[in-house]
């Protein structure tokens, strides 16, 4: 289940860094905090990173030997794999403002 | 699956853990959780840890270990701490490891979330392996590494009912907290048992304590046990998985001292019996001891000697002044000995040592000397806790134990050794005698329990070809010891000898007047005997006188012309007149 988000984004933010951001959100089947969260991620992503960032979504359920790789115990979960250092944000991603304080993005300015 | 058994009687899962499984009448709930609580290095990790080794070595039964504090690599050195390699377990599939790691900064929350990831981590651990048991290593960990306390409340009690559901046995521990029994209250998730460890210091000793507070569908021992940890695990010593059902010996063994041999019906002890020999200090408690082990090397038997005041080579030497060589049954290997300061260790790791000597050396005869140094090492209490479960012990095996106990100066001789009395089989008192300016050593019998038994005291003497037993001076009314005992003897021997030559004096005496009598006797006799003769002679010559009248009266009728006389020959006057008329 992998979902690479179209790296080529209309509008350019202010973001500093040019890589990629390496996002996996990790579920446990098709519950609705799963769905909830990654419509949250896919909006906040748009917005914020449109153009260099990619989401990889893990079905716990259909591969549960990958929990153990991120230290995943809370469902949902984001993990921020790229840039460094890793980070990670539980919950359905609700509050937009802890997610880009959890992902250390900047929020647009002005 | 469970479900299907609360009718029955509660199945146990056994933990292999040495006296838990007597405590808990066969071991932990099967399929069911176990939270064990306790403060910081009580030994709630590795109570788990031998839980999972010891299923999956002895009971075919593979485990999940999900550690939340501890890295695989220290889990990996804790193992090998008691002896199991885990990386070659979880190589064989019998033992699954998973290290949960919350690092708080790490984590934003946002929203909500459940805890279907850690559900999956430990059911895919389940899967692996099929294991049948599992062991969450803290799991209130949760509590400080993520911040919503209700989702992990509820996700708790979902992941027991889960647990249950998938009919494996887990142990969940859990830190102490105020007023509770773990921190964050997991004794509300875990319904079924509830075992509490505990680490106590007192006067600088530290003991170990485990005690079941519920068990439910079960009964169990409700008592404070001791436990320790050593390189073998965990051991909980219960004082009553010993009953007092072990076959006895009915024979007999000497004592190594004849005399005293005969105070018991010439025949010493009985084999695997306690005996106890108390006595102030300088009574000859030692050289008792020595004798006896001396005894029982010279049958053959192996004795291990725990010494608790000497050291094995002092004790040697000491012996070999009363004539007694320890040393060439030391090297035959019939002899050990096991020195060691008792305030070294706590109670319970002496009982372990004890144990672990025993079972190594399987003596046939165990000396302790002296077991009241063990009082240093706890309260009486105790002391006496872990001498009937050493005792017990020893009964079990028939291993003849003798024991010696140093009363203080000035406290009752019997007094020191009254917790440890009804332990006692044969019970043997040292005591000074003092008299006259000197100490003598006395020795008797307090009880002997199964055979009669002499009520002397005797008097106990060191010479240098050992102890001897003297009976004691009793005579007049007083008793005697020592020189005033040689004293009084020397005494009593001249008297002796006074009165038999007084004696001897008046039988000769005697017989002298005897002698006098007989011959005054015999004169008697000559002169009766004279007197009768000569009355004989007088009876002959009146008989000749008579008869000479009568042959004259007869003459004389002839010459009458009268009837010729009957052939009678004396016929008296007046019968012959009638006859005449």
């Amino acid at each position: 289940m992998k979902t690479d988000s179209p790296a080529k984004g209309k509008k350019e933010k202010t973001d500093a860094t040019k890589e990629i951001w390496n996002l996996r959100l990790y579920v446990a089947g098709q519950t609705q905090k799963s769905i909830t969260a990654f419509a949250n991620l896919k909006k906040i992503c748009e917005e914020h990173l449109a153009g260099k960032y990619r989401i990889e979504v893990i079905d716990l359920i259909k591969n549960p030997q990958l929990a153990k790789g991120d230290q995943i115990i809370a469902i949902p979960t984001l993990v921020r794999k790229l840039p460094e250092p890793i980070k990670k944000i539980i919950g359905d991603l609700a509050n937009t403002e802890r997610v880009l304080v959890g992902l250390d993005i900047r929020p647009i300015s002005g | 699956m469970v479900k299907a058994k609360q009718a029955a009687v509660l199945e146990k899962c056994p933990t292999g853990i040495k006296g838990l499984d007597e405590i808990t009448k066969g071991g932990l709930p099967k399929g069911r959780p176990t939270l064990i609580c306790g403060s910081a290095g009580c030994g709630k990790t590795l109570f788990s840890m031998e839980f999972l080794m010891r299923g999956a070595m002895e009971y075919g039964e593979p485990g999940v270990f999900m550690t939340f504090e501890e890295t695989p690599e220290d889990l990996a050195k804790n193992f090998i701490s008691l002896g199991f390699d885990l990386p070659d377990m979880v190589a064989r599939g019998l033992i699954a490891t998973d290290h949960v790691y919350i690092e708080r900064s790490e984590i934003e929350e946002t929203g909500e979330y459940d805890l279907e990831g850690l559900f999956i981590r430990l059911g895919s651990a389940i899967d692996s392996i099929g294991a049948k048991r599992v062991v969450l290593d803290t799991i209130e960990a949760l509590f400080s590494g993520l911040s919503n306390a209700g989702i992990i409340r509820a996700e708790l009690r979902r992941l027991f009912h889960w647990l249950k559901e998938r009919g494996v046995t887990a142990v969940i521990t859990g830190e102490s907290g105020d007023r509770m029994l773990t921190r964050y209250g997991l004794e509300e998730y875990v319904a079924d048992c509830v075992i509490l460890l505990d680490f106590r210091i007192q006067e600088q000793i530290s003991t170990r304590r485990l005690r079941i507070v519920k068990y439910r569908g079960s009964s169990h021992g409700a008592d404070e046990y001791p436990f320790l940890i050593d390189e073998r695990g965990l051991s909980i010593l219960p004082i009553t998985s010993l009953g007092l059902d072990y076959a006895v010996s009915s024979e007999r063994i000497a004592t190594g001292i004849p005399k005293l041999d005969a105070m018991f019906e010439g025949r010493g002890f009985y084999r695997g019996s306690t005996i106890l020999v108390s006595g102030t200090s300088g009574t000859g408690k030692t050289s008792m001891s020595a004798t006896f082990a001396d005894a029982a090397c010279r049958r053959g038997e192996r004795c291990l000697y725990f010494a608790f005041e000497e050291s094995p080579s002092q004790i040697i030497r000491n012996m070999g002044s009363i004539g007694i060589d320890l040393e060439r049954w030391v090297k035959k290997g019939l002899l050990k000995f096991h020195s060691a300061r008792p305030s070294l260790y706590g109670l319970e790791m002496h009982l372990v040592t004890f144990h672990k000597v025993i079972d190594a050396f399987k003596p046939q005869v165990f000396v302790v000397d002296p077991i009241s140094n063990l009082s240093a090492a706890g309260t009486p209490s105790e002391v006496k806790s872990i001498l009937t479960r050493l005792i017990d012990h020893l009964k079990m095996k028939n291993i003849t134990t003798y024991l010696t106990d140093l009363n203080h100066f000035g406290s009752s001789l019997e007094h020191t050794s009254e917790e440890i009395s009804s332990l006692i089989d044969t019970w043997l008192l040292l005591r000074d005698i003092e008299l006259n300016g000197e100490r003598n050593r006395g020795l008797y019998i307090l009880k002997s329990r199964g055979m009669a038994h002499s009520n002397q005291i005797q008097e106990f003497l060191l010479t240098n070809r050992g102890i001897d037993l003297i009976d004691i001076y009793t005579g007049s009314g007083e008793v005697l010891t020592g020189s005033a005992r040689a004293a009084q003897e020397a005494g009593e021997k001249a008297s002796e000898l006074a009165s038999r030559r007084e004696a001897e004096r008046r039988l000769r005496e005697q017989e002298r007047k005897r002698n006098a009598l007989e011959t005054k006797i015999a004169a008697l006799r000559a002169e009766f005997d004279v007197e009768t003769e000569e009355v004989h002679l007088m009876a002959k010559e009146e008989q000749k006188r008579q008869n000479v009248l009568a042959d004259d009266r007869l003459e004389m009728a002839q010459l009458r012309k009268g009837k010729p006389s009957a052939p009678r020959a004396v016929p008296t006057k007046k019968k012959r007149e009638r006859r005449v008329k």
